[in-house]
């Protein structure tokens, strides 16, 4: 593996290095810049399903046969199914929030596919298919949107930290973990998923410089997804995001992220890299965020409906079908297993979702410490002598009752 | 019984937890070959190796982020800020991640990590050098903040900080770190006495006067300068911060009937005004006067020069206690102000 995609070099056509000081100014202006095509990004499968020739990930998707890619586009379809249903269920006003993601699917499902269950992820928000394939339970993905908890599932029954909304702090843990695992003499890879907004925060930075000093086994694992909310990522980056992390010291590819073979088989490299003692290694995802950046935002207030329109010529489950279809796999009845599948999965992420109770009152004051604390225990039962004061509504008793336990009720992967 | 240093009884402590548990593990700048820029972690890389402690590179959040992965991984970091200022680095970090990741996965996940923190002034330092922060992290759910006045405390909190499942802010009073005393390093830990307790060091009648950490030592002198004026002061030491020893505190103010609080922080949303509105609101029917605060000022810590106005010292102190005696001392001058700006 080279320690740098070639593609991603300095002088790529139309890259701000390589162009005029005229043109730098005008891409300063206009922050839609040029490395907002996906031209430079390594792939094996290009957008019209057509398998194309990459000497250099292909050995690490050799294992993926007919059977497994349908695999792959099983569960591409069926989180894009979940997506649509988390949008639904919050304008339905059973989530808060939810943050959707639309055309990343190749990306996630890419990745988390190529990791081995003693691996351990730390995602960001809209890992929700990540989360999927590591094994959280349906309620996993919607309890922390509906204000039920602040994270969804057990992360040591699925390997995966809860989802982080501080932008790229998970970048470190991932790298704190891996040096755990270099401490235990293991050889499981901690995993970093974060965003192109995130590559601006100090917090990446320095887990860049943490994972290069002591070459940790941590893969970051960067969606550009092309916007941070509304800042493209011209704002965040003049070059290709994979360059930064050569200057780290730490080796990268720039891979097309909705080509989810090619994902599969640049995760796998810097998996076996890591595994191996080769340290950390950089992967940035080229893809597009196609929704908004949660359901409280409007994307047609920055975005150009053009760009919407280039990207949706690069949808990364369209094409995997068009590869499908041209191995003779995509047979009526896989077609009607997968969208069974999908329907299935919908149909139980919004029955679970809408069962999910309200936490009885006291637990408020749960687990914010592992050990008694004196402060706290006399605010619990302040407030636990306050509430007496009320006639208790119908129902109230059991929920009283319940006040130990129902987060574990609830929870997630338990 | 030994006599030792407070930075070497820390030391010491660190050296039985390293050597007590081989998940414990030292993280910080320079406290490698250096042994730490006071010294604490003297030899403890030689004799635990550099895998056990690690020589970070120099960025803030990076070392507490890496301890929250390291702690997922079943690791007990116990890292160190080099200077109190240094901490706004990873201010982030701490209070968004190490302070919640507990409650956020419903217990699931504990971070056992210890910060270690020298902190405050008197030593002639430059800017950013002698900070008092601990009120940002006593405001913080999900954090303990503890901090040792003597050699014997030094030793047995730092001890008490690394085995609590919690995260512990453990602030040094660095301009104590040679101050001597005895310690009894045989004793188990399971014997002291809990880490949240606050402690009476001198006895009184009069009045409590409510000290932490480096100004300990001062008050125990203001005691012993107003028992030559017939003023019996209580000196209590708080030990820890939060959460705080409500109980101890009232005891003694349900005795004196007048309290005093002193810490070199700046007094606004200090931990004076906590400890002054909570006994207030336990003691009021006690209380012979107002809760009176002996702090640094509002302003950013002034250059060497200057500090020795900054600090409060015996003379502020006694001044304080004038007040609360409701003798003259400053308080016209407190009081008297007709508006408020």
């Amino acid at each position: 593996m080279a320690d740098q995609n070639p593609e991603s070099g300095s002088t790529e056509p139309g890259s701000p290095a390589a162009s005029s000081p005229e043109q730098d100014a005008a891409t300063r202006a206009d922050t839609a810049p040029a490395i907002a095509d996906d031209e430079t990004a390594a792939r094996l499968l290009n957008a019209a399903g057509e398998r194309v020739p990459n000497a250099e990930l292909e050995p690490w998707a050799s294992e993926l046969d007919a059977e497994a890619i349908g695999g792959l586009y099983r569960d591409m379809v069926v989180v894009r199914r979940l997506d649509a249903e988390g949008i639904a269920l919050q304008r339905q006003g059973q989530l808060g929030l939810w943050p959707p993601l639309l055309g990343q699917e190749a990306a996630q499902i890419g990745s988390a596919r190529a990791l081995r269950a003693d691996d351990f992820v730390f995602s960001s928000y809209r890992e929700m298919a990540v989360a999927w394939v590591r094994g959280a339970r349906p309620e996993g993905l919607t309890r922390a949107w509906r204000g039920i908890s602040a994270s969804g599932w057990d992360p040591f029954t699925v390997n995966m930290a809860p989802m982080q909304v501080i932008i790229g702090a998970q970048s470190l843990h991932a790298t704190g973990y891996a040096l755990g695992i270099q401490n235990d003499g293991a050889d499981a890879v901690a995993v970093a998923y974060f965003g192109d907004g995130a590559t601006s925060e100090g917090d990446v930075n320095e887990a860049m410089v943490f994972a290069a000093s002591f070459q940790a086994p941590v893969i970051f694992f960067c969606q550009n997804n092309h916007w941070a909310i509304s800042e493209p990522v011209g704002l965040q980056a003049h070059r290709a995001i994979s360059d930064r992390a050569p200057g780290f010291g730490i080796p990268s590819m720039r891979v097309d992220g909705n080509d989810v073979l090619a994902v599969f088989a640049a995760m796998r490299s810097a998996l076996d890299r890591a595994r191996n003692g080769g340290g950390p290694t950089f992967i940035e995802a080229v893809t597009y965020r196609m929704g908004p950046h949660t359901t409280a935002d409007d994307p047609t207030r920055y975005r150009d409906p053009a760009e919407l329109e280039l990207w949706a010529g690069r949808d990364p489950i369209r094409r995997v079908e068009a590869l499908l279809r041209g191995m003779g796999a995509f047979t009526p009845e896989f077609e009607q297993q997968v969208a069974d599948a999908a329907d299935t999965a919908a149909a139980e992420l919004r029955a679970v979702t809408i069962a999910l109770k309200d936490p009885a009152p006291l637990s408020v004051f749960d687990h914010v410490y592992a050990e008694p604390h004196t402060a706290l225990e006399r605010e619990r039962e302040q407030y636990r002598v306050y509430l007496e004061q009320f006639e208790p509504p119908e129902g109230a008793v059991q929920a009283a009752d319940d006040a130990e336990s129902t987060s574990a009720d609830n929870g997630g992967a338990r | 019984m030994t006599v030792m240093t407070l930075g070497g009884a820390i030391n010491a402590g660190l050296r039985a937890a390293l050597a007590g548990d081989e998940k414990v593990m030292l993280m910080g700048e320079d406290i490698g070959a250096l042994g730490g820029v006071y010294r604490i972690t003297d030899k403890l890389q030689a004799e635990f190796g550099p895998r056990r402690v690690v020589d970070t590179p120099l960025a803030e959040a990076g070392i507490l982020g890496t301890a929250v992965g390291l702690a997922f991984r079943g690791y007990r970091p116990v890292v160190e800020i080099q200077f109190d200022g240094f901490i706004y680095p990873a201010f982030d970090q701490i209070v968004s991640q190490v302070s919640r990741m507990h409650a956020r996965t419903e217990g699931a996940v504990t971070l056992p990590i210890t910060i270690r923190v020298p902190f405050g002034g008197g030593i002639g330092s430059a800017e950013h050098h002698s900070e008092s922060p601990e009120a940002y992290f006593a405001h913080t759910p999900g954090l303990r903040v503890i901090s040792p006045s003597t050699p014997q405390d030094a030793f047995t909190m730092i001890q008490q900080a690394i085995a609590c499942s919690d995260p512990v802010l453990f602030f040094e009073p660095k301009r104590r770190y040679h101050v001597k005393g005895e310690v009894d390093i045989d004793r188990p830990l399971a014997d002291a006495a809990p880490m949240g307790g606050a402690h009476v060091v001198v006895p009184g009648t009069d009045v409590t006067l409510v000290a932490y950490g480096p100004l300990v030592a001062t008050a125990r002198d203001a005691a012993t300068a107003a028992l030559a004026e017939g003023v019996s002061i209580e000196v209590v030491d708080l030990r820890s911060l939060a959460p705080l020893d409500l109980e101890t505190l009232a005891a003694s103010v349900q005795k004196t009937g007048r309290l005093v609080i002193t810490h070199e922080a700046s007094g606004a949303g200090g931990l004076g005004a906590e400890v002054a509105a909570s006994i207030t609101e336990r003691c009021f029917e006690y209380l012979e006067h107002a809760p009176v605060r002996v702090t640094g000022f509002g302003v950013p810590y002034p250059p060497a020069k200057l500090e020795r106005h900054y600090l409060p010292d015996l003379d502020r102190i006694m001044d304080g206690v004038d007040r609360a005696l409701g003798r003259f001392g400053s308080e016209t001058a407190v009081l008297g102000s007709e508006v408020t700006r």
